[in-house]
């Protein structure tokens, strides 16, 4: 059906493709998710291949999103914190391309699917706990024993705290994948709404006009959140990262 | 220079009073305007830079909601999971999700006071270091 609001999730097969029993299929979502990192390399290769000193339009974009990520790493995590920025860069520009890539139509969102940000989401926190333990020993548990509470509520704060940690994956992946899924499934069903209504002769037409309205807002919208999540997601990478290089604070 | 409205400094009889010694009274009003301007300036340079764009207000909504949801969950899930193995059939449930629920308001509370304090610290009544803590 044309007008099924969440067709556009489906995952189909595009090169089968079985190993020991498991599924390993080049699908639908691993294209965008290649085409999402060649768009990103390629972008930022094209427009940094020949820099000058007064950069152009694309280089001066390129050295915007370079310094947007380094300005938001160094304010969270200090300048000890520089050295994770490879991997905040990459995250941030592989979800603002895969966020965009989805503003196409008939293009794949890679973020809609909370498997994908849900692996983006571990990739960061085993990274905090790897770090933390590899470079504070068993010190990194401290971040669960805030200071200055009574030995009494111990255990308890330390339990709140533990639980509040193992959230933080969670709402990470959550909060990209609700955000974009909700977002595209609210833009196909205003649209939808335009075809149905106009189907419906004259004074369906002029009520289409509403649902097309929103939908143009809609888009608007869409763009925005497609950047603002990808800016979250590198926020709270960055403070996530602050915790594993500074423990105790 | 802009005409100072100070104590009638002897200095300042005429208009042309270039290549006349500057009197005490004088360079002290100038110093002061010269202060004054400054701290005007700085006062706006701080004003411009305080407001950082670190959390609109869309993104910190958004990250509350789910902040608060995430810890739920996974307070449920834990209590199910200990209730599973040990078959203490409702408490564990109970009790963590309880403890999901608070870790989930913390979550919002942290969420909310970072963006008035944007050193990482947590934020809460400021306790000093308990002296009788093991420290590391």
């Amino acid at each position: 059906m044309a007008n099924d609001p969440i067709h556009q999730f489906q995952i189909s097969k595009i090169f089968p493709f079985e190993l020991n029993g498991y599924d390993l299929s080049f699908t639908n979502s691993s294209l965008f998710m290649v085409a999402t990192v060649c768009a990103a390399t390629g972008f930022l290769y094209w427009a940094t291949a020949g820099s000058k000193l007064v950069p152009g339009r694309a280089q001066s974009v390129a050295e915007m999103s370079y310094e947007f990520v380094a300005n938001t790493l160094r304010d969270a995590a200090g300048n000890s914190g520089m050295k994770f920025f490879p991997l905040v860069f990459s995250l941030f520009m592989f979800v603002l391309f895969a966020n965009l890539f989805g503003m196409f139509p008939y293009f794949f969102t890679v973020t809609s699917h909370i498997i994908v940000t849900f692996a983006l989401a571990m990739l960061v926190i085993g990274t905090v706990v790897i770090y933390g333990f590899w470079k504070h020993g068993l010190k990194f548990l401290g971040l669960f024993v805030p200071e200055g509470v009574p030995g009494v509520l111990m255990p308890l704060v330390v339990m709140i705290e533990v639980i509040s940690f193992l959230s933080r994956p969670i709402s990470l992946s959550v909060r990209l994948f609700a955000n974009m899924l909700a977002g595209h499934i609210t833009l196909k069903v205003f649209a939808g709404f335009v075809a149905s209504l106009g189907a419906m002769g004259a004074v369906g037409i002029g009520g289409a006009i509403l649902p097309l309205a929103m939908t143009v807002a809609l888009t608007g919208l869409e763009f925005l959140v497609a950047f603002l999540q990808a800016y979250v997601f590198a926020v709270l990478t960055c403070m996530y990262l602050n915790d594993a290089l500074h423990p105790g604070h | 220079m802009p005409d100072n409205p100070d104590k009638s400094g002897p200095a300042r009889v005429g208009d042309p009073n270039i290549g006349k010694p500057i009197s005490e009274d004088e360079l002290a009003s100038i110093s002061r305007s010269l202060e004054q301007r400054l701290d005007r300036k700085l006062e706006l340079r701080e004003a411009q830079e305080r407001p950082r764009p670190d959390n609109t207000g869309m993104a910190a909504a958004l990250r509350m909601s789910t902040d608060f949801v995430a810890a739920i969950l996974v307070g449920a899930a834990i209590g199910f999971g200990i209730d599973k193995l040990v078959g203490t059939a409702p408490w564990g449930m109970i009790f963590f999700l309880m403890l999901g629920f608070c870790a989930g308001v913390l979550n919002v509370l942290r969420t909310a006071g970072r963006i008035s304090d944007p050193h990482g610290k947590k934020p809460g009544p400021a306790v000093p270091a308990g002296d009788d803590e093991d420290e590391d």
